[in-house]
Formats: structure tokens, sequence, C-alpha cells
């Protein structure tokens, strides 16, 4: 291996659209880079911002966020709320002084694998110019932005 | 208390274990996810085989183990497998996690040692999500017997008729004023040269008269509401301004109608028909429709002529469009395809050169009931053609247009040939990229085709033209071809073209999609659940696709279809009920400061105020599931099953490596 | 609306003089102001692109740049002549595309203190501006001296409607925008199957054997349709066919005599200008024999539609127009 720096990346999938995209991609063996974990959301709408947060805090260097294209969720019209949280999302971690570009979003119909995962190794690529984010690794303080969700929840 | 867990990781053969060292990520997680609850963890060469399956259940026996991850394929392959293994031993099914280490890591990567630590990730974030998993119960609800098929041309046609010949109601709604579809507009079919109408009509016939159809034509669905077993669905029956009861289907209103108008649907723009009229003569039903946009009296107010020489009084200018609500509970989409438009390929010259006919109008033309009662002519109605070029891939197989194969062209184009020849004596070309003619006697076709003395040129056409460069030329059509095979450029003259246009989706297909809750592909068709084992069903549980609304085919694969979905929905029916996903959001009384910001983000209006209460509520049979709600509140009061917050805030530390003692990569 | 930036190009002053004294004497009467480029340069035609990409598209970029100093309330970059159109609006597109080439085009442009932004600008031809800005409507109401029986083919040339970057056309292969103008006019318009195709362009200075084929198709295939004259939109296209018709017609041994002129001539007779103001009688093909037809004021009469005959004779398919629901699936 080379010795550049290898960002690691949690990318949030929807069960109908983008979590198909990736398993397309997977069975028409499209390569793509490694860096990233999905997870499996029903819809980009259930993405909580502060999921990302927790990412971001936890070592994740990036965050992705796919969903259906506009006019194509299976909710009728969830990933326009996911859109809309995820502008918000991008000025509240400009307050927090991280770069914005560290949160992509990006539409994969359940059709469109390589989209996937062209997109994927392009986020990787950006990430990378912008270097490791250290946050979860700075201090741990900082993390908990995002343990109050965490404890109401489990109150 | 602490979770008993068991760790899966199967070889998939070679197909995971080529490129993940899967005894080392079974290793991994037995040492380093112990702090866990891992207390076992094993790796198989075939985790969904019976053996690997019995494994598991032992395990759960013997070891007594409350949890399960699954590394091994995407869960929307197998995920139900290891479920009922897990049921099969005791254990809720809910609480089995499936990590993806084929689609999402060997399949997409190729350095060993990276997807190995990728895939240790992928199984770290499945064992912190499933210690969060809460064993759930699938809620059953009642499967409606009636089934709507949309759609009345073959394929639907056969879908109706399968479930009725069961016993169970079916709803047949069809947008033109008969079924049939484009098969009823054809002569002959490919490769046998049965006449279309033949075999087509007394299905159509059967399908009108059976007692467990309700055919609902000139009609279209406007509204699709509820889930499977229990669809609501709202039908537009447009006003035919014909009085059904009445009318006898004799025939005399068209004959007296003095208004005539290109029939762009049946005779593909090639005929005419009258404002009042039934689209051809074998038509089911029989009764008329009066076309509003050219009726004089709907334009001017006089007229009625009509109404004057009805025999029955059944004509009825008052008529307004009804809107119909019937209960389902499952749905068959049949709507068919749009004939790709050629005037798009500009240097053909359809719709410039009166002589270019598109494969349609071809129909039309050699059909026996047709505008020239099947006679091959051109365009002036008389003269016959002493040459004909065929040009295939007409919109297909082509970046500018479509990318795919259209799949009929190449045999229709070879029927056309056949057709030509016989009838008219000319010299035929078919011009192609590629000859395809798979499937049953197929290719036989191809070879008497040949030896009937059709000439075939292998090479795209440039253009058709009718400036004449050399004498030979003048006043005829010029194909303008490249022929790959003989490695030159050829100008070959016929009076007539015909274009095997490709098929494309129907022009509303996304919104008919986003009507029923079903996605389409890149290029426009209805998306299937799995392209090769599941064809007709869709992502949307309760909702069949059919015929080329999934994508283009020949008759004999839309009727396979049709007969295949009719075979789904029964076993659905005979089930009487069906398990739904236990994927539901709900309200936490005690947490909700009744903010309500929560009511208006649901697009199936599962959340209701109770003012009473100061709380807001979920009707779980209304849930779907997606929680933008659960990730909307504010005050964290509403939780979703299956997709908690504790369960995705775990995967992500899971996935992350925290928690865990530093790993050597 | 009716204000736009004019790149006249090096033609218009030229051997297309004519096109530009017969565009003139238009725009008033449907109330268009044109307003020059200043210091406007060469746009290198079809040449240079071929010899040094760089400098040819820095030539070209610096009309676009001095365009977008000078916008004066419009974005929009009138170019009559189709060359300077294809080039200024290709600058524009593969400025776009390219982010390299931009960057090199503005580095040149940097040195005579100017620079450029790729889409800052709509570059239009002539014609487009007449069909979709003004529209035909108003053109058939100006019109006072109808060109009721003169019969033209249209001519497009090949360099307007390919590549169509910006969808401008109603068909690449065969747009109808002249035929509808010349239509508005009362022309007696007919179909004229290359009307994309090649003159010849620069192949008379060297294969000219080559040129005269092509001269002779089009020549030849308007005069087999009836045609008393061609009209054209494109400098190249009318110097090709008028100047070199007489060498044509001694290379084949034939004797063809077609006229090709200008549709804003045509715009010009028709809204009742004289043909001295025009610059009709400059060409060499002389159009005197052609225009005889209109010579005269002809009262119009609405041609009665022609009874459906009784004929079996099958209906055509409906004309494409740029805005027909194309029927685009999902894409």
């Amino acid at each position: 291996m080379t010795d550049q720096f290898e960002p690691t990346i949690i990318g949030f999938t929807c069960n109908w659209c983008s979590y198909r995209a990736s398993d397309l991609a997977g069975t028409a063996r499209m390569k793509y880079a490694p860096n990233v974990r999905l997870i499996r959301l029903m819809c980009s709408g259930r993405l909580d911002p502060t999921f990302v947060l927790r990412a971001l805090s936890g070592g994740a260097d990036g965050v992705m966020i796919t969903g259906c294209h506009p006019g194509e969720c299976h909710y009728i019209e969830q990933n326009y709320k996911a859109l809309r949280r995820f502008l918000l999302l991008r000025r509240v971690l400009a307050g927090l002084g991280i770069e914005p570009e560290r949160v992509k979003l990006v539409w994969a119909s359940a059709a469109e694998g390589a989209r996937f995962a062209a997109e994927t190794t392009a986020f990787v690529e950006e990430i990378r110019k912008l270097g490791p984010l250290n946050w979860g690794k700075v201090s741990d303080e900082l993390s908990e932005i995002s343990e109050p969700v965490h404890e109401e929840v489990a109150a | 208390m602490t979770e008993k867990i068991g760790v899966y990781v199967c070889h998939c053969g070679s197909n995971i274990a080529g490129v993940v060292d899967v005894e080392d990520v079974a290793k991994w997680a037995a040492e380093k996810l112990g702090r866990q609850g891992v207390i076992v963890a094993r790796d198989y060469k075939f985790m969904c085989s019976s053996l690997g399956q019995e494994l598991i259940e032992k395990d759960i026996k013997e070891l007594g183990l409350t949890r399960v991850v699954v590394a091994a394929c995407s869960p929307h392959l197998h995920e139900k497998t290891f479920r009922i293994a897990a049921q099969n031993a005791g254990l809720n099914p809910y609480l089995v996690e499936l990590a993806s280490i084929r689609e999402q890591v060997s399949w997409v990567h190729t350095d060993k040692a990276v997807a190995t630590a990728k895939s240790k990730a992928v199984v770290s974030g499945a064992v912190s999500r499933v210690i969060e998993n809460t064993p759930l119960e699938e809620i059953k609800v009642p499967i409606n017997p009636n089934t709507l098929v949309v759609g009345g041309g073959i394929a639907g046609i056969q879908s109706a008729l399968e479930i009725a010949n069961a016993g169970f109601h079916v709803y047949l709604v069809e947008r033109e004023p008969s079924i049939g579809g484009h098969m009823a507009q054809f002569d002959k079919t490919f490769p046998t040269l049965d006449c279309s109408a033949c075999i087509l009509t007394p299905r159509m016939v059967e399908a009108g008269t059976h007692p467990n159809i309700t055919l609902l034509t000139w009609s279209e669905v406007v509204n699709v509401a509820g889930y499977v077993g229990n669809f609501n669905v709202t039908i537009k029956k447009k006003a035919r301004f014909i009085n059904e009861e009445l009318c006898t289907g004799c025939g005399i209103c068209q004959e007296k109608c003095p208004k005539k108008v290109i029939d762009d649907v049946y005779e593909a723009g090639l005929g005419y028909r009258k404002a009042v009229y039934t689209p051809f003569a074998q038509a089911v039903p029989n009764y008329p429709v009066m076309d509003k946009e050219n009726c004089t009296y709907f334009e001017k107010g006089t007229c009625k002529a009509c109404e004057k020489f009805c025999p029955t009084n059944a004509i009825d200018f008052n008529q307004q469009d009804q809107l119909l609500n019937v209960e389902v509970g499952n749905i068959i989409l049949a709507t068919g395809y749009d004939l790709f438009d050629a005037r798009r390929v500009s240097n053909y010259g359809y719709g410039r050169l009166p002589n270019v006919f598109t494969s349609l109008e071809f129909e039309r033309l050699s059909n026996a009931a047709g505008p020239t009662t099947g006679n091959i002519v051109l365009r002036d109605g008389k003269t016959v053609p002493k040459s004909v070029g065929i040009i295939h891939c007409v919109g297909s197989r082509d970046r500018n247009f479509n990318n795919y194969c259209s799949v009929i062209c190449c045999m229709q184009g070879l029927k056309f040939a056949h057709l030509v020849h016989e009838r008219t004596g000319a010299t035929v070309y078919n011009f192609y990229i590629d000859m395809r003619t798979a499937y049953k006697a197929y290719d036989e076709f191809y070879q008497r085709v040949l030896e009937e003395g059709t000439l075939f040129v292998r090479g795209k056409v440039a253009e058709v033209t009718d400036a004449a460069r050399y004498s030979n030329e003048k006043g005829k059509l010029i194909i303008q071809t490249e022929d790959t095979l003989a490695g030159k450029q050829r100008r070959i003259p016929v009076d007539m073209v015909i274009l095997s246009s490709g098929l494309q989706p129907r022009h509303d297909a996304k919104e008919v999609g986003k009507m029923f809750g079903i996605s389409c592909s890149t290029d426009g068709w209805f998306t299937e659940k799995h392209p090769k084992l599941d064809p007709v069903a869709t992502m949307t549980e309760g909702i069949y696709i059919v015929g080329c609304a999934q994508g283009p085919k020949d008759i004999p694969s839309s009727v396979a279809q049709g007969a295949a979905a009719s075979a789904r929905v029964l076993d659905k029916i005979l089930q009487k009920e069906v398990a739904l996903e236990p994927v539901k959001a709900t309200v936490n009384k005690e947490m909700c400061s009744g903010c309500r910001i929560c009511n208006g983000l649901c697009p199936f209006n599962a959340i209701a105020f109770l003012a009473d209460d100061n709380v807001s509520e979920i009707n779980p049979a209304l849930c779907q599931g997606c929680g933008t709600c659960v990730a909307a509140c504010p005050a964290g009061a509403i939780s979703g099953t299956g997709f908690s917050n504790e369960q995705i805030i775990a995967q992500i530390d899971g996935l992350l490596m925290r928690n865990l003692e530093p790993v050597e990569a | 609306m009716n204000k736009y930036l004019l790149y006249p190009g090096c033609s218009m002053e030229s051997s297309a003089k004519a096109y530009m004294e017969s565009m003139n004497t238009i725009l008033e009467p449907l109330d268009l102001h044109f307003e020059e480029i200043d210091d406007w340069n060469c746009c290198g035609a079809t040449e240079y692109l071929g010899i040094n990409l760089i400098p040819a598209y820095s030539l070209i970029a610096r009309n676009l740049a001095l365009a977008s100093k000078q916008k004066n309330g419009t974005r929009t970059v009138v170019a009559p002549c189709s060359a300077c159109y294809l080039n200024l609006a290709k600058a524009d597109h593969y400025m776009d595309e390219r982010p390299a080439l931009g960057e090199k085009v503005n580095e040149a442009l940097a040195a005579g203190g100017l620079h450029y932004v790729p889409g800052t600008l709509d570059v239009r031809h002539l014609i487009d501006i007449l069909v979709y800005d003004v529209g035909l409507e108003k053109i058939r109401n100006a019109v006072v001296r109808p060109l009721t029986g003169l019969k033209v083919v249209p001519y497009m040339g090949c360099m307007l409607p390919r590549p169509d970057y910006q969808h401008r056309w109603s068909d690449h292969e065969h747009p109808t925008e002249l035929d509808d103008l010349l239509r508005a006019l009362g022309a007696d318009v007919i179909d004229y199957p290359l009307t994309t195709s090649c003159c010849g362009g620069h192949m008379t200075q060297i294969g000219p054997e080559t040129a005269f084929e092509l001269i002779r198709r089009l020549v030849a295939d308007a005069d087999e349709r009836g045609a008393q004259m061609m009209v054209t939109v494109c400098p190249m296209c009318q110097m090709n066919v008028d100047a070199y018709q007489n060498e044509m017609n001694n290379f084949f041994s034939t004797d063809y005599h077609m006229p090709i002129l200008f549709f804003t001539q045509l715009m010009g007779l028709a809204f009742g200008r004289e043909p001295k103001e025009l610059g009709i009688g400059a060409e060499l093909v002389n159009s005197r024999n052609a225009l005889a037809h209109i010579g005269v004021e002809v009262p119009v009469t609405q041609e009665p539609a022609a009874p459906r005959k009784k004929d079996e004779g099958l209906p055509m398919p409906r004309r494409w127009t740029k805005h027909e629901d194309r029927k685009e699936a999902v894409k």
C-alpha cells in the first residue's frame, strides 16, 4: 500500500434505491474505492442529521447520503425532507468549523449501479484532498454533541 | 444482559473467499468482538445451503444464541432464508442481521487486505446493531381476493383470464375503447404466420363475457391507496356518451356520422374513423365511443346525426365521467409500450417522404381489415411497390435514441419481407446491424425468408433520400447505407421503405409507476424485483408487471409473463392473509409534547393528533415505515422498529470500530 | 427582448454585402435593434481551428469577451453568418465543457485585459431570432408584397443545425425554420431533401472537382424539383453556388441557371423594398427571371384548401415540430 491518506467514509443508503444500486454495482462487478461503509435505512428521510455528526465525531472523514432521485421516492416525497436536512446540516457543519464538503448527497436509482460506484470513488478522492478530519481523535468532549440524543432515546 | 451472538461468515464458493480472507474475518470476530457478546464465529462454504443453515440452527439450539449475524450476500437476496432458519430454531427472525460482504466488498474491491479489513468493519457494524434489535412479530392482514389488471393487451387479457378461470374476480381496466392492445392491429404473427386476430379475438371475447371479469374500457386508474392485500383504487370511467344498457352495437351511428377523423391509435394514422366509433370490427366491448374532441355536436351544438338514427336511443350527450372505487388485493400492470416515433430519426425521412412507413403503419397496410384491405401499396393508395427496403433497429441500439434492443424488430422485419414478397413479388431488402432470431422456430423462419430471395445488407442506413444522383434513382427513394460485408457504401433505390421502429416505454410510464409505487429503470421500463428469478414481481408487494411494461418482448413472452403473474397472485389469494413487515414507527406518548411537527411529514396520513391528550399517534396499518417522522421528532419521542436510533447509532459506532480494542491492519 | 448584440463577421462586409444590406432593411419593420460589437475581429472561419486550437479559440473568444463587456441589457449575440455562429457557439460550449481549454483561452485573453466566462452569452443565428423571437406571425403581418408564385428551395447549409449545442433547431438533419419563414412570406416552398447538404466549403480552393460535384447535386436537385431559385442563410453557401455555378457547368457540360439569394433579400422584397436596396443584382447568376414572377403586385388569394380527393390516398403523418411533446419516457 502507498502511504497516502485513506479516508473512512460512512454511507447512508436507502433500501429502495441506492442500497440496490450498490447491490447492482456488486452484481455487475464494478470496482470502486473501498473506503466507504454502508448503512441501510428504509429511506433517506430516515436520516437524522445527528447520525452524520455521530459518524464524523466517531472517526469518519466524510459521510455520503444517498437516496432516490427527486420524484422517485418510494415513500412519495421523503427524499425532499432529506434534501432540506442536508442543506441545513451543511450550514451547521460550517458553523462548527467543518468543511461542508465532507457531507455529500447523491441521488441514485436502483438501476444506477455505475453511478453509485463512480460517485463513491469521486467522493473518496474529494475527501482525500480535504485530508483527515481527526474529530473523533482530537477530543472526546466534542463527540458528546450526539450524546444527548442517544441518552434521550434510551430514556 | 449480555447477548450471546453467533457470527457466520460465508465463502460463497470463491465469490467471497476469493477476495476476502473469510477465516481471518471469523477468527477476528470471535477474538475482538467477544466484548460485544460474540461467543461463536464460524466460516462455511455456502451459508445459504441447507447444511449452512443447519449449522446456525444447531448453534442457536445448543449454545443458546440470542442474536445472529450472517456475513454473506445482500440482505435483498438471503435475509429471508436466514430469518426462517432462526425461526426454525426458535429464535425471533428479526434478531438476525445480514452483513453484506459480497455485493459491497468482494465483488467491488480487488485488494485482499483492504477487502478483509472492510469486511471486519461491516461485521462489527452488524454485531453492534444486532444487539439493539428487538424481537418483532409480523403483522398479518387479510387479502382481498379481487385483482386489478391494468391494460387490456394480450398480456393483461392472459392475466385476467387465468385468475378469473381460477374463480376469483378481476377488474380489467383499459384506456382505449376496446381491449386487444397492439396485437389487435397486427396482420400476421411471426414465426408461424398465424393471423393475429384469429388467435387474439377468441381470448378477447372470453374476457369480455367472463362472469368473473368486470371489463372497464375507456377507463383509467387515477388513484391508488393502501397496500398489499388491501388496495383501494379509484378508476375514472370516461364518458362514452353511449348508454351501454341500450346500445346493441349495431353500428348505425358510425355509418351516419358525417365527421371523418384520422385514426391515430388503431389505424396508426394511416386510416380514418368517424367521430363516433368502435376502433375495429371485433372490438370488445362492441359499444362505440364518442370522440368529444372531434364531434360536431360538442364543437358547434348541432348535428346529432347519430342520435337521430340510433334505433334504441342509446346516444346520451349528457353522460358524465364516473369515478369508481374498487377494493382489490393485488394489481397487475400490463400497460404495454409506445412505438418509437420514427420522425425523430429525420434522416430516414419519415413524415417528409410519403413512401416511408413505420412498422405499425405497415401492419395496418398489410391487414385485410386495414385501410387498403390488405393491399400493399404506396401512399397514393394504388401503386404497388416493385422494390421495398426494410430498415432494422430504428431508434433502438442507437446512442442517439435508445440503447437497448427492442427484441421484436428483427423478426418483424423478416415477417414484413415475407409478406411483401408473397403479395407483391417485389424485391425486398433488409438492412440490419445484427440479425437476432433467438427462440423456438425463429431462426428457421429467417432461413425460409432467405430462401425466398429477400436480400440482406448488413450495415446501418445513413439516410433515406429522394434526391436522385443517377438516372436509375429518378423518382425513387434512395437508401444510402454501408454494406459491411462488401466493405463499401451503397445506394439502393426502392419504391417503399419500412422502418422497423423500436419499442419505447409508455410516455406516461413514470407517472403511472409513481401512482402504483414502483420505479422505472434508466430506460423507462418498470423495474422488476429480480431480472432473472422474479421478473414479474416488483419492489412493492402486491404489484406485478407483465408484458412490454417490463421491457420489450414478443407475444409468447408477454403471454408467459401474464400467466406467471397470475400464478403469483393466486398464490397470494389462496394464502388468505399476508404478513406485513413489522417495520413501523410508534410514538412514546410520555415524551410527546404535541408539537405536531410530525403530522405534516407523513405522506400516508398515518399520524393523527389526539387533541384531548395533546399527543400524536401513529396508525400502524397506514404507516409504511420510512422513518421520516422518527428523524424529525425534536423530542425523540418517535421510534422506528427495525430502524431505531439505537440500532443505527450502534451500527455507525460498529462500522467505525469504536469500543473495540485497536485492530492491527 | 428586441435588443441584440450583432457580430457581423467579415463576409458580411465583403462577399455577402447583400446579406448585410438586406438584413438592415428588415430590422425596423420587425422592431429589432442590433448593436454591433465594438472592435470585433475575424472568427477564424473553418481554417484556423484545423491548425492550432488554442489561438483559434482565443481569437473567437475575444469577441465573446468583448460582447460580454458590452452587454447593454441583452445576453444574446446574433451571428448572421453560419460559420461565425458555429464558431462562437462552439467556443462558448467547449470552454465550458473543457475547463482546461477555458483556462488557457482566458490566459490568452488576459494579455489584452479581457476575460470570458462561458455561458454568459447566448449565441444565436439570425434566422433563429426571426423565427423564434420575432415569430412568424409578426413577419407575416409585415408582408406587403407576398412572394406568391415564386418557387424556391430552402437551403440551410451544413453548419447551422449541427452540432446543435443548445437545442435551437427543429431538427438536425432536416430543419424546417427556413421553410416556415419563406412560407410566411408567401413563397411557394418546395421540399428540399438536400437542405443541409454540404456546398463544398473551401474545397473550391483545394479540390475543385469535389466541390463541383457537391454544387451540381444541389443545383440539379433544385432544378429537377422545379425551383426558380435557391434561398440560403449562409454567405459561404451563397458564394459557392453562385460564383462557381458557371465553372461547374463547364466542368460537367451542363447548363444550369439557378440563382441563389439570401433569405433576408426575399424578406426585404416581401416587406416592399426595392431590389436595389437589397443588393439584388449583385449575384452572378442573376435572379431577374425568377423575380419577374413577383415583380407585379399580385393580390393575395387565399389558396383554398384542396378538397380531400375521393381517391384512396392515405394520410401523411403530422410534421415533426420542435415544440412537439417528444413522448420521451423516463430519462
